[in-house]
């Protein structure tokens, strides 16, 4: 098996999970803020009120009986994602991609037929909380498919490529594309067998890869080299990102960010405990930028300050940050 | 961090306080530090006979004194038709007896328990010298006296060393003419006493009673009490003086009698007793003198739950060392504790055994359930109800087999168990059976390690004795809550770096 030493971690300036919860997640995420975030329809509402982009809102199921209701509702659409408001590491979403005209079977995103009965067993799930935690009742929300931007359609096996975007005070400090896997099912979930590639903050470009906390230069299923990726929009997207800590008033915050052909980058969900495995792809520590952030006597309100200050200071190539290592 | 001082300054007094209270209870009260601390214990019988002529009866029986070696339980008089009650005497406490009309032969019965104890000594009296009244001797003993002196006195250093040169004396054959001439009046332990007296040395004589397992009608026998200076020492008159022997319980040191009986006659008081081996922590709880807030004062059937209750912040520790140094994944935050309480009822390998037969006949089950398009709420009772078919299954055909072993399954708590197979059927569904597999082995290592540690006699004893020492794992949960430190898994799944600079 392989390790590293956690001296060695400590000079590269690794965030653990101890350290990212003591000293990050409980010092600048307030509590009370957690349900913007833990509930992807307040997230939603509040981002249409704050001009943050999402996927279009289409019905929020709420009880068993609208539940049973549900075919009137979606009769007339022909794709549209199912997720549960309080549902954590994507379990639970449920994406219908097209109509079988002769069965009136559904197709879901990765070719599989399901009824309506199906799909209502999945809504009444959702709602009776399988997927909120602690088993709470839920909601269910239906909405827009994002066609995802066809440039990264030879790196992702299924599924929609994904950028989370970890951000402190407001300022973008890290970032990775999370591709999709037939290990992840269609995914983009690192815990299950997804790709996550980093990407340098001031360009957008790709720095490493990594599945399963190991290195890795192509994709295992198209086989498509993952160097020399490059995300489309860099700076609007990390300018919708970075308006996130505004809406949300969290510190320490990951954004998820998906992009649709059409409408360009678009929040999908927030996410208050952002994981670590972002600084692998990175190859970088996150402490050294979370310091810097910190020690900034001011700090800007602006968001657009704020990108082009981590566009600047963070870029994979920055000197700058080499020399304030943190010890 | 800001407020780092104060907050170890708080962990180090809970755990100052926890070990604190542990000793100053372990002195006091006398709770032993390991399990399975033996002591002698004596149950005492006085026996007090005697003949009433018909009138009013009052009889008083003088008490051991608190002294060196032993430490007492509370004593029963039972006798039917006497009222009775503990009084302090002048000197003694005494136990004394009444009853209005009484005729014939009656018996009185007072027992106790003497424990023994080597290293209890009672507090210092303030005890002043006494000191020693000279006596009038008639002649001839005038002069037996002083011949005695004269030649014991010379040779000795104190009052100690002459009590011991007129023992000497008092047993050499043959037999000096002043010695057989004192004797004749009074017996050895009178006769010293009143020696020592005459040369000004302190001393008394005092009763005591031999401790001997199953002796029956045994009675007091009497010594002699020599002041030394700091306190009394005693001499055995019939050997030639030797230091007090083992098992010797002293019985009466002042003047009065033993036993007194007013509107009897022939009276006597005679002893039996037996010796018995005890755990310590029986005898502690024996001991009326506890503290208020104790958990002895349960009753038993509520003490025994607690000492399973007070297993549980053993496990939590576990649990919290687990997941934040190592950093193991388990289903459920604190079912391995759970799991851990239910091994301890069924052994570790019956334990295992029969949680993975329960979990995996649930998950095939819960399969089919997940094809009936419940509602959550519904599943779960209806898995409830499956782990108890499954359990009643098992059970009974462990029994038929012949495996009682296959009975203790019913310990495993069933709402834990049915959310377990919720749970992992989920994560089987959502995360493949490879998370299935990290997850429920973590929870089962966790509570095997959890379990190991409960299952320790040491550990249950002081989690249940000393309950004040949850203050110091208290205090070790929150310096642990602190660390901000890599996960000893970090070290795998940061292994990625290796090529960073």
């Amino acid at each position: 098996m392989e390790w590293i030493t956690p001296r060695r971690l400590k000079r590269l300036g690794m965030l653990g999970m101890n350290c990212r919860n003591v000293e990050y997640i409980s010092r600048f995420n307030d509590r009370r803020n957690y349900p913007l975030v833990d509930d992807k329809l307040q997230t939603k509402l509040l981002a249409e009120e704050y001009g943050v982009a999402v996927p279009n809102l289409q019905h929020v199921i709420r009880t068993q009986r609208e539940v049973a209701a549900v075919q009137a509702r979606l009769r007339l659409t022909e794709r549209f994602v199912v997720k549960p408001a309080h549902g954590s590491g994507g379990k639970g979403i449920l994406v219908i991609i097209g109509r079988d005209q002769e069965t009136d079977e559904l197709i879901r995103s990765n070719g599989e037929r399901i009824t309506w009965i199906d799909l209502r067993r999945h809504m009444s799930n959702v709602v009776s909380g399988l997927y909120s935690l602690g088993g709470r009742t839920d909601q269910a929300i239906v909405e827009d498919l994002v066609i995802a931007d066809p440039i990264f359609e030879a790196v992702s096996y299924e599924g929609v490529p994904d950028i989370r975007l970890i951000l402190f005070m407001g300022y973008p400090v890290m970032g990775m594309l999370r591709l999709a896997t037939r290990a992840s099912d269609g995914k983009a979930n690192l815990h299950q067998g997804a790709i996550g590639v980093g990407l340098d903050i001031a360009t957008g470009r790709s720095i490493a890869a990594v599945q399963n906390n190991r290195i890795v230069t192509t994709h295992p299923d198209t086989n498509a080299p993952l160097d020399h990726l490059q995300v489309p929009n860099w700076e609007r997207l990390l300018h919708l990102a970075a308006g996130c800590y505004d809406m949300t008033d969290l510190g320490y915050l990951g954004a998820d960010i998906v992009l649709d052909r059409e409408r360009g980058p678009l929040l999908l969900e927030l996410n208050a405990r952002p994981g670590l495995t972002i600084q692998v792809t990175n190859q970088k520590g996150l402490r050294p930028r979370l310091a810097h952030i910190e020690s900034l006597g001011r700090r800007s309100a602006v968001a657009e300050d704020r990108v082009s200050y981590a566009m600047t200071h963070f870029g994979h190539q920055s000197n700058q940050e080499q020399a304030e290592l943190f010890e | 961090m800001t407020q780092r001082w104060p907050y170890l300054f708080i962990m180090a007094a809970l755990f100052a306080g926890g070990i604190a209270t542990a000793v100053f209870r372990h002195d006091t009260y006398r709770i032993p530090y390991l399990p399975g601390t033996a002591q002698s214990v004596w149950q005492i019988e006085a026996k007090v006979e005697f003949e009433a002529s018909g009138d009013p009866v009052q009889v008083a029986l003088t008490l051991p004194p608190v002294q060196a070696g032993f430490t007492f339980l509370e004593g029963t008089a039972a006798s039917p038709g006497y009222g009775s009650h503990r009084e302090q005497g002048r000197a003694q406490q005494l136990i004394r007896w009444s009853k209005r009309d009484a005729r014939g032969i009656q018996t009185l019965f007072y027992k106790f328990e003497a424990v023994e104890a080597p290293d209890f000594a009672p507090p210092p009296a303030d005890e002043t010298a006494p000191t020693a009244e000279s006596l009038v001797w008639d002649e001839p003993y005038d002069t037996a006296v002083a011949s005695l002196l004269a030649s014991a006195v010379p040779r000795s250093a104190d009052g100690y060393t002459l009590a011991r040169e007129l023992l000497v004396l008092m047993n050499t054959t043959p037999v000096d003419q002043n010695v057989a001439l004192l004797l004749s009046e009074w017996d050895p332990p009178r006769l010293l006493p009143r020696l020592l007296r005459q040369a000004g040395v302190a001393a008394r004589t005092v009763t005591a009673l031999d401790l001997q397992d199953r002796r029956r009608r045994q009675e007091l026998r009497e010594l002699v009490q020599v002041w030394d200076g700091s306190g009394w020492r005693l001499l055995d008159p019939q050997t030639d003086g030797a230091e007090r022997p083992d098992n010797l319980l002293l019985w009466q040191t002042s003047e009065p009698s033993v036993l007194e009986v007013i509107g009897g006659t022939n009276s006597r008081v005679l002893f039996s007793m037996i010796n018995q081996t005890r755990s310590a922590l029986s005898l502690v709880s024996a001991q009326s003198a506890n503290p208020l807030l104790s958990l002895y004062s349960l009753p038993i059937e509520e003490q025994s739950l607690f000492k399973l209750i007070m297993l549980l912040p053993v496990g939590a520790l576990v649990v919290v060392l687990m997941r934040i140094l190592v950093g193991i994944r388990t289903s459920g935050t604190f079912m391995p504790v759970l799991i851990a309480l239910a091994f301890l009822q069924t052994q570790l390998v019956t334990g295992l055994i029969s949680f993975l037969l329960v979990v995996a006949t649930g998950l095939v089950l819960r399969s089919y359930l997940s094809a009936l398009n419940l509602l959550l709420v519904a599943r779960i009772a209806t898995l409830v109800i499956v782990v108890i078919g499954i359990i009643s299954v098992v059970s009974i055909v462990s029994y038929r087999l012949g495996l009682i072993g296959g009975l203790t399954i019913t310990f495993f708590p069933m709402i834990i168990l049915a959310w377990t197979i919720e749970r992992m059927s989920i994560l089987w569904e959502e995360e493949g059976p490879k998370e299935v597999l990290i997850q429920g082995g973590g929870s089962l290592f966790v509570a095997t390690i959890a379990f190991l540690l409960m299952q320790q006699p040491v550990v249950q004893h002081l989690a249940f004795n000393f309950p004040e020492l949850h203050l110091c794992l208290l205090a070790l949960i929150l310096l642990v809550g602190r660390y901000t430190g890599y996960r000893l898994t970090e070290l795998v799944r940061f292994s990625g770096m290796r090529g960073a600079d």
